[in-house]
This record gives structure tokens, C-alpha cells and sequence, in this order.
């Protein structure tokens, strides 16, 4: 290692970048699963009870399970962050306090105990309470997820498109709640994320279901959860890669400096090509080895094929390209593999109520794709709003703790110890329960 | 009428006052699950293990969210002091949310997990409760000096730490009395009368050290009037630590005949204990938020954010303590085997 390396990764602010990266890195992974698979499990009980078929109470019992660890997980790696801010971004709270702290408020309010109380009664309670309060506490966790998820997605859009509030000596105070909580980018923002939700949890459905499939658990409760997760992930797909693209013509009028770092444009052009590979070298402030569609990204984002395209030269403060750029590529990459799968997959089950075994062996491959999708997104977002925490309002730097390096280089490592040690836990747990699904009661 | 109240002084009183009140219930709450958790080392029966978890499944995950209300309460009301206070308590935080994140993911891995594994998500389970509690109680010393540095401070620090978790020993053998029945009902009074010592002896250690460490304390409690009027504080404490001792033998005389009254008196006495510390506590910083240095109001937000959250909580907190109450309902009695049926 360099020294200059060396000295850049002991500064306390990269340390502590670093650190909250891992921690919502972490965190995301189980409330994209748990935000989508509570309206699934809600689907298995209406089945159920519109039904009666026993397959439906089978599906459901697996996956509360499944559901029940990943939430659990969630609420843990939540708290962390919820005292991060304080920890690692003393100055975030102090400078758009008066905005953050209510939204922050009202999710701990009107989601986190609604949903905490209720996956009791969920979990626990099936015997203890009517099936029709059951079904509604169902309902209510479902429910409590998603509105969880929309208070975060409203203070992360306000950060990257902030609106409705004025600057009083160095703080920022609300001149109008419409206004920030429907900030211009918190539609396309929400609506992609709670379809990226939809699509990770489909395909840990449908990847877990072709799982059991594969090992001779062959039973109607399994197909039924299989094609289900299959048909939400084909249906998912296409308005995602819809609302994404609405999504990115958004953040090209709001934020040109993210899109010219996702496209890797460094100078302004007309008929900016579509880069498949490149290099982005912030050094030469070109790209190397680039290989492109010519006019297609200018088509994309202003429809017209000699659109121009604004580069990153024109900002004096712009993100890290080249993390952005392959980040964005690496999910939509992930989206084109979840296209042709789960298409694929629909196919087969509606003509032959079976999968082939290459697609069967493609779908455990692509259990867990929607967190690689998901999280290659998020860093797209995040990275591509530095050197911004509040887009023109806060520097990440500004905000940052003036706790020593030494303490965050050893809580870092100790966090990051403990992720992996659980994320291997929590993979290996998810198919031992799925094997050991299959075996008569009582042999486990 | 309203027009005459002035809210830049009563808002932050009355998020200082809830901030408190959830405090209280997490401490509560969480205590006596996190109290089993510590426990469930003394136990050796998988079995009886098993119900000991079984006791708190239901209530756990929800226990704990008061806590980020606390902490939520702290960062959006008082952001000033939250960065302050997170900031100096950086190390403890780490060890508490590590402890947390350990007890809370071995909960639910311990039940899913291959047998052989089982044993060592129930210890996770017993480290993570144990680091939860010592930490948080660390976190409190650590406040109560003003974050005061050197070995005495630290020492202190630890020493506060060692009594939160004798006091939530304390509050889950309670609980288990409650929840459980024969032998491991048995076992939790003789649990309780193990961690009532503790408990004891650590209350009186902290309420000595306390004034002793900080002058300010040692004036407010020990001036007259005041040392007349705050009299009954460590009377009742002494009072309510005398009926938990006195109570438990009988109780485990009439258990032996399965006769279960009172089986909740010791718990509702430790109860009574925590609010009188409570008291104590707020009595002796208020209207401090970082002791000696930054007050409420100085502290926090602006009125407009605080009117905008307390006008949420206002319709929402009745509905939590409801939901709340109602779900205490559904799990009423006796805990079973725990299932998802």
C-alpha cells in the first residue's frame, strides 16, 4: 500500500464514510426483501382464505419464517443507524435537523411500532386471534413496511432534490411540508424503490422455491410460491425498467452532474453515445477503452438523437465517476438477466406447469440478484450526490464527527466482522430452512 | 388562552418529558427480555431454554423500538445534544448495538437453525443481552459524570454498567414468574433472590457515588429543604427492595403448592424500583441534557419542527400504548411453546 493510500484510509472522514456505507449497505439488504414480502404473505392469506386450498396456509407458513428472520435482522441494523447519525454525522442533524427530524419522527411513529407490535400477533398469534385478525395484522405489518419505507425514501429524496425550506443562519427551516415531503424527485424515487423491493423478494421466492423443486420437495405448496414469485418478477420487471427511465430523465434535470458520471461524459456533447464498457480515468478526465452505441444516451434523455448532454467538466464539484458508472451498470445488467429469466420462466410454467433444469438452476442462481441490483442502485444514488450529503445545502465533510480515526478504523472493523459473519449466517439459514422444509415434522 | 403559552419554553419541556417517558418504558421493556437473555446462561435445560425465549418472542422486537423512539425523541427534538452525547458515547454505543444486533438476530436464528448450531446462538444470545446491558449502563454512568475522563469515571462507568444488568436480571426473573410455571418458575425466585443482592447493593453503590462524584448533585439532594422532601426517594426504594425479599420465599413456599398468587409481586416492586431511580435521575439533571454544559432549550429545535412532531405524536402515541395493551392481551397468561401457528 502507497502511503498515500495509507494516510487517505486513516482519515477520519473516509473512515467514517466507509462505516455508514457498510451499515446501510447492510441494512438495506433486508428491509428490500421484507417491505415486498409482507404484501406476498398477505396475498398466500387471502388465497387461503378465499380458497381454503391447504397449499396456500403451507406457502405462507414457510415463508413467515423466512420473513420473520429477515425483519428481525432489519430491525437491528436499523437501530445502528439510527444512532450513526448522531455518532459518525453530528452536523447533518444540526443544519437540516428541522427537516429530517420530523420525517424521521413520524416513521418511528407511524410505521416502526405498528409493524414491531404486530409481527407478534403475525408471528405468534395465529392460534391466539380470529383468522380475520390475523389476516388484518398481516395487513398491518405489510402496510407498516411500506409507509416505513416512505418516510426514508422522502428525507433521502429531499437530500438529493431539496425544496420547500430557507437557509437561517446556517439552518435549514421549512417554509412548506407539500413541498419537501413531495419534493421532484420523490415519486420516480419511491415508486423504483418499492418496485426494486417487489422484484428482490420475487426472486428470492421464486430462487428458493426452484431450490426445493431441485431437491425433490415437489409439492403444490412449492409450485404455487414458485409461481408466484415468477409472475410478480415478470410483471415487475418491465414497469421497472419504465419508472427507471423516468427516474433518470428526473435526475437529468435535477441533478445533470449524477447523469453525466452514470453516462461518463466528461465533455459536453451532442448525440452522446450509450458507453457499454469504459474506463472512466479521472486523472486524464477521459474514458479509456470505451465502447459505445453512438446517439443513444443523448436519445434517452432528451428524446431527440443530437440531444445535448451537459459533462462533468461544466461542474466544479462532481461525484466519483467511475463508481457511479459501474454501479449503474451493474444494475441494469442485473435488470436485463431478471428480464429474460423471469420471462423465460413465466413461459415454461404457463405451457408445461414445469421448469426446465437449466432455468430451474438459473432461478437458484439468481436468488439473492435483486440485492446486487438494489444495492449497485443505491450506490448510484448515494455516490452520485457527493460530494453533497444535501445536495447544495451540506458537504458530507461538513457534517462529519470529529471522533479520532482509531475508534472508527476499530468500530469499522468490528461491524464489518459482524456483517459477514451474519449475512453467511443468514444465506446458509434461509436454505437449511428450505431443506429442511421437506422433511415430515418431528424428524428435525 | 393558547396564544399565552409560550412554546419556544414548554415544547422543549414536554419533549424533554417524553423522551423520559420512553426512556422509562424502554428500560422496562427491554429490560426484562434482555434480563431473560442474561438468565438464560444460569439455565442448562434446552428445554426449559426454549420457554424462556418462548416468554419474550411476542414482545422483543416491539420492546426494543422504544428505545429508538428515546433516541429518535433525542435526535429530532435536541440534534445539538444528540451529536454530543452519541459522540462522547461512541465506544458504549458500538458495544450496545453490537450486543443488540447479536441477541436480536440469534432470537430468531437459534430456532431456525441446525441443531449443533443451537448452542452457540444461545450463548450469542446470552453475550449479546449481557453486552446490551452492561453497555447501556456504562452509557448512563458515563452521562451521569459528565463524561469525565480518567480511571474513577470509568471505573464509576463500569460500575453503573454492572448494575443495569443485576437490575434487568432482576426485572426478567420477575417476568419468568409471571410467564412460566413449575420447575423454571422455581428456578426464576431463586434467580431473583440472586440478583436482588446484586441489585441492591448496586443501587446504593450508585446513589453514594453519585452526589460523591458530582458536587452540583450532592448540593440539590443534600441542602434543606430538599434532603426532607426527597427523603422518601431511598425510603420507598429501601421499602419496595425489602417487600421483593421478603415476598420471594413465600411465593416459592405456595408455588410449591400450586398456588400462584402474588407470582407478580416481585416484578411490580422492581418496577417501582426503576421509577423512583428514574425520578432520582431526571431530578437531578433537569434541565440539563449534558450535565453542567447545554440545557433544553438550548438544545433544541425549532418550534415549528417540534409543533409539526408533537402534533403527530399526539394522535399517535395513544394509539401505540393501545396496540400496545392489546397485543400484552393476545399473549396473556402463561407463555406456551413458542410456534408459528
Amino acid at each position: 500500500m502507497s502511503p498515500d493510500v495509507a494516510s487517505s484510509l486513516l482519515d477520519p472522514i473516509v473512515l467514517a464514510r466507509i462505516q455508514f456505507a457498510a451499515n446501510i449497505t447492510f441494512h438495506i439488504l433486508f428491509p428490500t426483501i421484507s417491505i415486498a414480502m409482507g404484501w406476498i404473505l398477505l396475498f398466500f392469506k387471502l388465497r387461503f382464505n378465499a380458497t381454503g386450498d391447504q397449499k396456500w396456509q403451507e406457502a405462507y407458513g414457510f415463508w413467515v419464517k423466512i420473513f420473520a428472520l429477515t425483519f428481525a435482522l432489519g430491525v437491528v441494523s436499523g437501530i445502528t443507524m439510527s444512532f450513526q447519525f448522531g455518532t459518525n454525522w453530528p452536523g447533518y442533524m444540526q443544519t437540516v435537523g428541522n427537516i429530517a427530524g420530523p420525517l424521521l419522527a413520524y416513521e418511528v411513529l407511524t410505521a416502526f411500532f405498528l409493524e414491531a407490535t404486530f409481527l407478534g400477533i403475525m408471528l405468534f398469534g395465529q392460534k391466539k386471534v380470529s383468522n380475520r385478525v390475523h389476516t388484518f395484522a398481516t395487513l398491518l405489518v405489510a402496510g407498516g413496511t411500506t409507509l416505513s419505507a416512505f418516510w426514508i425514501i422522502v428525507l433521502n429524496s429531499w437530500m438529493q432534490t431539496p425544496t420547500g425550506f430557507e437557509m437561517i443562519n446556517g439552518q435549514a427551516h421549512v417554509t412548506s411540508w407539500l413541498e419537501v415531503i413531495f419534493n421532484p424527485s420523490m415519486p420516480y424515487r419511491l415508486t423504483h424503490m418499492l418496485l426494486a423491493s417487489g422484484l428482490t423478494a420475487a426472486f428470492l421466492v421464486a430462487g428458493i422455491s426452484a431450490y426445493r423443486w431441485f431437491i425433490g420437495q415437489r409439492t403444490n405448496a412449492v409450485l404455487a410460491a414458485m409461481k408466484t414469485g415468477v409472475a410478480l418478477a415478470a410483471i415487475l420487471i418491465p414497469l421497472q425498467i419504465l419508472v427507471g427511465d423516468m427516474h433518470g430523465l428526473n435526475t437529468f434535470k435535477h441533478q445533470p452532474a449524477k447523469i453525466a458520471a452514470i453516462e461518463g461524459i466528461w465533455e459536453t456533447e451532442r448525440g452522446a453515445p450509450l458507453l457499454l464498457f469504459a474506463l472512466p480515468n479521472a486523472e486524464t478526465r477521459s474514458n479509456d477503452f470505451a465502447i459505445g452505441i453512438p446517439k443513444v444516451t443523448s436519445l434517452i434523455l432528451t428524446h431527440e438523437l443530437n440531444g445535448e448532454i451537459r459533462g462533468l467538466n461544466e461542474f466544479a464539484e462532481h461525484p466519483p465517476v467511475a463508481k457511479v458508472f459501474w454501479s449503474f451498470r451493474v444494475m441494469v445488467g442485473v435488470g436485463m438477466l431478471m428480464l429474460l429469466t423471469s420471462w423465460l420462466a413465466a413461459w415454461q410454467l404457463r405451457r408445461t406447469n414445469t421448469l426446465s433444469p437449466l432455468v430451474n438452476k438459473v432461478l437458484i442462481g439468481m436468488t439473492f440478484s435483486g440485492w446486487v441490483a438494489t444495492v449497485a442502485g443505491w450506490y448510484v444514488t448515494e455516490i452520485g450526490r457527493q460530494p453533497w450529503l444535501v445536495q447544495g445545502v451540506l458537504l458530507t465533510k461538513d457534517a462529519a464527527s470529529h471522533v479520532g480515526s482509531g475508534m472508527i478504523l476499530s468500530t469499522l472493523l468490528m461491524y464489518l466482522a459482524l456483517y459477514v459473519f451474519l449475512l453467511i449466517s443468514y444465506v446458509s439459514v434461509v436454505f437449511y430452512l428450505a431443506k429442511k422444509a421437506g422433511q415430515p415434522a418431528g424428524e428435525h | 388562552m393558547l396564544a399565552n403559552i409560550d412554546l419556544a419554553y414548554w415544547l422543549p419541556v414536554i419533549f424533554a418529558g417524553l423522551m423520559v417517558v420512553s426512556m422509562f418504558a424502554y428500560v422496562i421493556l427491554d429490560g426484562y427480555d434482555l434480563g431473560v437473555g442474561i438468565l438464560l446462561e444460569l439455565e442448562k435445560d434446552t428445554s426449559e431454554k426454549d420457554k424462556m425465549i418462548a416468554s419474550i418472542g411476542p414482545f422483543w422486537d416491539a420492546n426494543e423500538t422504544w428505545l429508538v423512539l428515546g433516541v429518535g425523541l433525542l435526535l429530532v427534538a435536541f440534534p445539538l445534544a444528540h451529536g454530543i452525547i452519541l459522540g462522547e458515547l461512541y465506544l458504549p454505543v458500538a458495544l450496545m448495538l453490537l450486543g443488540l444486533i447479536l441477541r436480536g438476530v440469534a432470537f430468531d436464528f437459534r430456532v431456525k437453525a441446525k441443531a449443533h448450531h443451537q448452542a452457540m446462538w444461545n450463548t450469542l444470545f446470552f453475550v449479546g443481552s449481557l453486552l446490551a446491558a452492561v453497555s447501556q449502563g456504562v452509557m448512563l454512568g458515563r452521562y451521569i459524570t459528565g463524561f469525565a475522563e480518567g480511571w474513577g469515571a470509568w471505573g464509576f462507568a463500569m460500575l453503573v454498567g454492572l448494575s443495569l444488568a443485576a437490575a434487568y436480571a432482576l426485572l426478567g426473573a420477575g417476568w419468568l414468574m409471571i410467564k412460566s410455571t413449575g420447575s423454571l418458575q422455581m428456578r426464576a425466585v431463586r434467580w431473583a433472590q440472586f440478583s436482588l443482592g446484586f441489585a441492591a447493593l448496586a443501587t446504593v453503590l450508585v446513589s453514594v457515588a453519585t452526589p460523591w462524584i458530582s458536587p452540583r448533585v450532592f448540593a440539590l439532594w443534600f441542602s434543606v429543604p430538599n434532603v426532607f422532601l426527597l427523603a422518601p426517594v431511598p425510603i420507598f426504594t429501601a421499602v419496595l427492595f425489602a417487600v421483593i425479599a421478603y415476598s420471594l420465599p413465600r411465593i416459592a413456599a405456595r408455588q410449591a403448592q400450586g398456588n400462584d398468587r402474588w407470582c407478580w409481586l416481585p416484578f411490580a416492586a422492581t418496577v417501582g424500583i426503576v421509577l423512583l431511580a428514574f425520578f432520582g435521575l431526571v431530578f437531578s439533571i433537569f434541565p440539563h441534557l449534558v450535565i453542567d454544559q447545554l440545557t433544553i432549550w438550548q438544545a433544541a429545535s425549532s418550534t415549528e419542527a417540534l409543533s409539526i412532531i408533537l402534533a403527530g405524536a399526539a394522535i399517535v402515541l395513544p394509539t401505540i400504548f393501545g396496540y400496545t395493551i392489546y397485543s400484552y392481551r393476545v399473549f396473556w397468561g402463561k407463555a406456551g411453546e413458542l410456534s408459528y401457528q
